[in-house]
């Protein structure tokens, strides 16, 4: 009878020292369907990484995240501000010209988003969300020419408001949508030479992959007369990701391996260390940069 | 110093690559002065084989000059090695070149002027481009590498010299030779390589900004009008042509090209110092049938098995057989018809002026019942959940159960509504004449509202998450539809009540200013604009790969969606102000002329 009973409600010794398995893919993904994934109120959470990288002295990359949130009887506001800028080598005070980026940027944008958040009667911005994008990238480029001149930096900025996610993006740091069953979405156009040629379907991937001039950047903030960022709006990947990174980790881990390392924690913070780490494992020839964001609810 | 005992050095009038360019004087003709351009090549190769090969390359270019006749390419007269130098002798061209002038002249150079230079050099590279036994490629159309002579002609030097790409290092900006293709990266170069070389030289003099400091192939990103609006859309239209990245999308050759700067000329003119033949393009569309009503036709036409329904401002809906054009009935009311019918289950509801809804069956015209509200009614129905939404000059939007006639409820707004409204997800979306715009649920609780300046006639469209309309202030409005928050705005060139409709990443729109818009719908980037003679007040529709919008110009134009340019044409005999319908292949389309046009889509 007792034993019995201990069939039916006791616990099964477990031998020690054998640790779990990781579980699968299939396993996690599972889960992730199964779980009622119901977060009130709908909310923003994000983790980053950075590292100066296996080879160089000094880290040009700089990256900035803001995750707010406005929830109440008017309605739930999920607000969040990503930005990661590399900074180009070869150029004087790379260092200098990213910072002031995503300060500027940020600087710009949330100025302009003070009087919605956080007066009363709350007043929402005149200019609509790619206006105000435009703006800061602009002002950015005025400040990095003045302050240093000859400099230049690449910046991928996502503002989110609600669902929408609207980017500004000039060089070839990158933003990507993760999709939970392993779908990696580019969703950036690199401003390099390689990448254009590719796009225009003279060389094919595996030939931009290889070529000499890889790295060499058509457009930058801090460049040239004309800036023309692209400035785009898509929806918040759910359930999923937004991943923004500088190309010392797009660069050399490729996006399976991205994948296995957002997966393989449930924690974001985890996950950016992971990638971080693997692209130091793969050699770490320049800085690092990254940011992972999950919309729930 | 004198060459070879017979050339006298007198200048430095070029400095290339690989050595200079120098003005001299023949000492074989000692009574007269004359000149010739000799130009110098410096081989300073360490490896024999390269040394050779470089020899080599300068006497291909020598053979192939001296294969050479046309007025628009330098004589050669002579060719020697002296060393590690090679000569070639040339016609001494006294004149500038186009970067030269370009570099001296103070603003824009007169479009007339580029215009004939452009038809000239299309002449020369068509006269190499047909070169036998092979085909001539230039290869290095850019301005400094055009002489314009003392007579005004051009002519084109610097033959042939392959110029390598140079490696670029990381984080520094390339230095492209501005003027190539993207196909001349890899190597190939073909005729539509001098196309697009010449397109961007014209680019680059129209415009004055230079290629070499831009983005590598990003002259879309600089129209020539922004820069420039003294230049016609038709020439404009021409350098675009020329210089798109696919090589197969250009002109299929030079003649092609210079036939459609002629054409130009003809249009503005500068026509009067360039022969030309005539031939007119007339696209001779046919409609398959017209049906004549007693008054202007303003609204847009429903199609519903086999049958054509079009109000008219004769106060009459109209049922006409949809093959042959055949009238079957026609219902009266007592108001202007300028909406478009709605059908639901052999039922046909329609907005009149005379302030009432109506609702008759399809089939026999017969009235089955009206809903009255207190204003002229002009914005159309749109049927939904068991109910049907439309809005009146009594300033509200109408929610009427279908089952029982009864309005569910009404939604006050400021001012006349005379968008149709869109339903999704929902939420029912529509503008007001007073410039609000509004999403109201199903129970007829506004959700949010936003403000445009000006009226809102424009009936909304909504792909996935945002809500697209134009507005009289000017603008087109991109808006999440969720909230209202404003995801980007396009300014047009003047006020609009069209409204939009999208198809792949595109949304469509027209405007007052008279062109029809594609704007990219992520980006709000625009991506054509196609030009109509006057406003566009009717809406475009999408069907299969085109794009059909009338325009108060009295013509309805089939434009391919994706690049905006011209299937066809075809004008009535007054504007057209309604909106097409395509079924079947089959255009259906009211003109304020009275009719209604069945065309051929």
């Amino acid at each position: 009878m007792f034993n019995y009973f201990r069939q039916l409600f006791g616990k099964q010794d477990q031998p020690e020292g054998i640790a779990t398995a990781p579980l699968s893919d299939q396993a996690i993904r599972t889960i992730i369907e199964q779980q009622p994934q119901r977060i009130e109120p709908a909310q923003l959470a994000a983790g980053c990484g950075q590292s100066v990288g296996k080879q160089r002295e000094l880290n040009e990359d700089s990256l900035l995240s803001v995750t707010s949130l406005l929830s109440g009887n008017s309605g739930t506001l999920p607000f969040g501000l990503y930005v990661v800028a590399d900074g180009m080598g070869g150029h004087q005070f790379g260092e200098v010209a990213s910072n002031a980026a995503v300060r500027i940027v940020a600087g710009h944008i949330l100025r302009k988003f003070h009087p919605y958040l956080f007066n009363l009667p709350a007043q929402p911005p005149e200019e609509s969300l790619q206006e105000i994008m435009s703006e800061s990238v602009n002002e950015a480029q005025k400040t990095i020419q003045r302050e240093a001149p000859g400099s230049g930096t690449t910046l991928t900025a996502a503002l989110v408001l609600g669902q929408q996610v609207t980017i500004a993006h000039i060089g070839d740091s990158r933003a990507y949508t993760v999709n939970p069953d392993g779908r990696i979405e580019l969703i950036t156009r690199d401003h390099s030479l390689v990448r254009r040629l590719e796009e225009l379907g003279q060389l094919t991937s595996s030939e931009a992959a290889s070529h000499p001039q890889r790295n060499v950047l058509y457009r930058a903030l801090g460049q040239g007369d004309v800036l023309e960022p692209d400035i785009f709006t898509v929806t918040f990947p759910q359930p999923g990701y937004l991943l923004l990174c500088s190309d010392g980790l797009w660069g050399v881990v490729n996006e399976q391996n991205l994948y296995r390392s957002i997966t393989e924690t449930s924690s974001l913070q985890r996950a950016c260390q992971n990638m971080v780490a693997a692209a130091n494992a793969a050699g770490g020839p320049d800085n690092i940069s990254v940011i992972l964001v999950q919309l729930l609810g | 110093m004198t060459l070879v005992e017979r050339y006298t050095i007198q200048e430095v009038i070029g400095v290339g690559g690989m050595g200079s360019v120098y003005r001299a004087r023949d000492l074989h003709f000692p009574n007269v002065v004359k000149l010739v351009a000799v130009k110098e090549m410096v081989n300073t190769a360490p490896d024999p084989l390269v040394r050779k090969t470089i020899v080599q390359n300068f006497e291909r270019e020598a053979n192939i000059l001296a294969t050479l006749t046309h007025p628009g390419i330098p004589r050669i007269y002579d060719y020697f090695s002296l060393d590690n130098r090679s000569y070639l002798v040339l016609e001494f061209v006294n004149g500038r070149d186009l970067e030269k002038i370009l570099n001296e002249t103070d603003g824009f150079i007169m479009e007339d002027q580029v215009l004939s230079w452009t038809i000239g050099l299309c002449d020369v590279l068509d006269f190499l481009h047909n070169h036998s036994p092979d085909p001539i490629i230039f290869r290095d159309m850019k301005p400094s590498n055009v002489m314009v002579n003392q007579h005004g002609h051009i002519v084109l030097i610097d033959f042939g010299i392959a110029k390598t790409f140079q490696t670029g290092q990381k984080g520094t900006m390339i230095g492209t030779e501005g003027y190539s293709p993207p196909e001349q990266y890899r190597g190939e170069a073909t005729p539509l390589a001098d196309i697009y070389a010449l397109g961007a030289t014209v680019h680059h003099i129209l415009t004055r900004r230079d290629p070499r400091q831009e983005p590598p192939f990003s002259f879309a990103d600089r129209p020539i009008q922004k820069i420039n609006p003294g230049v016609s859309s038709d020439l404009v239209a021409v350098i675009e042509k020329a210089l798109q990245y696919n090589p197969e999308d250009r002109f299929k050759d030079t003649s092609e090209m210079k036939e459609a700067l002629l054409s130009v000329a003809r249009k503005t003119g500068a026509l009067s110092r360039i022969a030309v033949s005539t031939a007119v393009q007339n696209s001779g569309v046919k409609p398959l049938w017209i049906f004549t009503c007693e008054d202007e036709i303003r609204g847009a036409p429903t199609y519903y098995e086999g049958t054509v329904y079009v109000g008219s401002y004769d106060n009459n809906l109209y049922a006409l057989n949809a093959a042959d054009g055949q009238f079957l009935w026609k219902y009266p009311s007592e108001g202007g018809l300028v909406t478009k019918p709605a059908v639901y289950e052999g039922n046909l509801y329609f907005g009149s002026e005379d302030y009432s809804l109506h609702v008759v069956s399809a089939r026999s015209g017969k009235k089955l019942w009206t809903y009255e509200t207190k204003g002229p009614i002009r914005s159309s129905p749109r049927i939904s959940e068991g109910h049907i939404f439309f809005g009146s000059d009594d300033e509200c939007l109408h929610a009427v159960n279908l089952t029982t006639g009864r309005a569910s409820w009404v939604f006050e707004a400021s001012d006349y509504v005379r968008s149709s409204p869109f339903v999704s997800s929902e939420l029912v979306y529509f503008g007001c004449e007073s410039g609000d715009f509004y999403a109201v649920d199903f129970k007829g609780q506004l959700k949010w509202r936003s403000l445009a300046k000006r009226a809102i006639t424009s009936s909304p469209t909504v792909v996935e998450q945002a809500v697209y309309f134009s507005s009289v202030d000017g603008m087109f409005y991109a808006l999440d539809s969720r909230n209202g928050w404003a995801i980007w705005r396009f300014r047009l060139g003047k006020g609009s009540v069209v409204s939009p409709c999208a198809a792949d990443n595109l949304v469509f729109t027209g405007s007052a200013d008279g062109f029809i818009y594609a704007i990219e719908i992520q980006s709000a980037r625009e991506v054509w604009r196609f030009k109509t003679e006057h406003q566009v007040c009717g809406s475009p529709v999408i069907y299969k790969d085109s794009l059909y919008c009338g325009s108060v110009d009295g013509t309805i134009y089939c434009l391919e969606y994706r690049t905006g340019r011209l299937r066809w044409q075809y004008a009535t005999q007054a504007p057209i102000t309604g909106t097409p319908l395509v079924y079947d292949d089959i255009v259906y389309i009211g003109s304020t002329d009275r009719n209604l046009y069945a065309l051929l889509a």
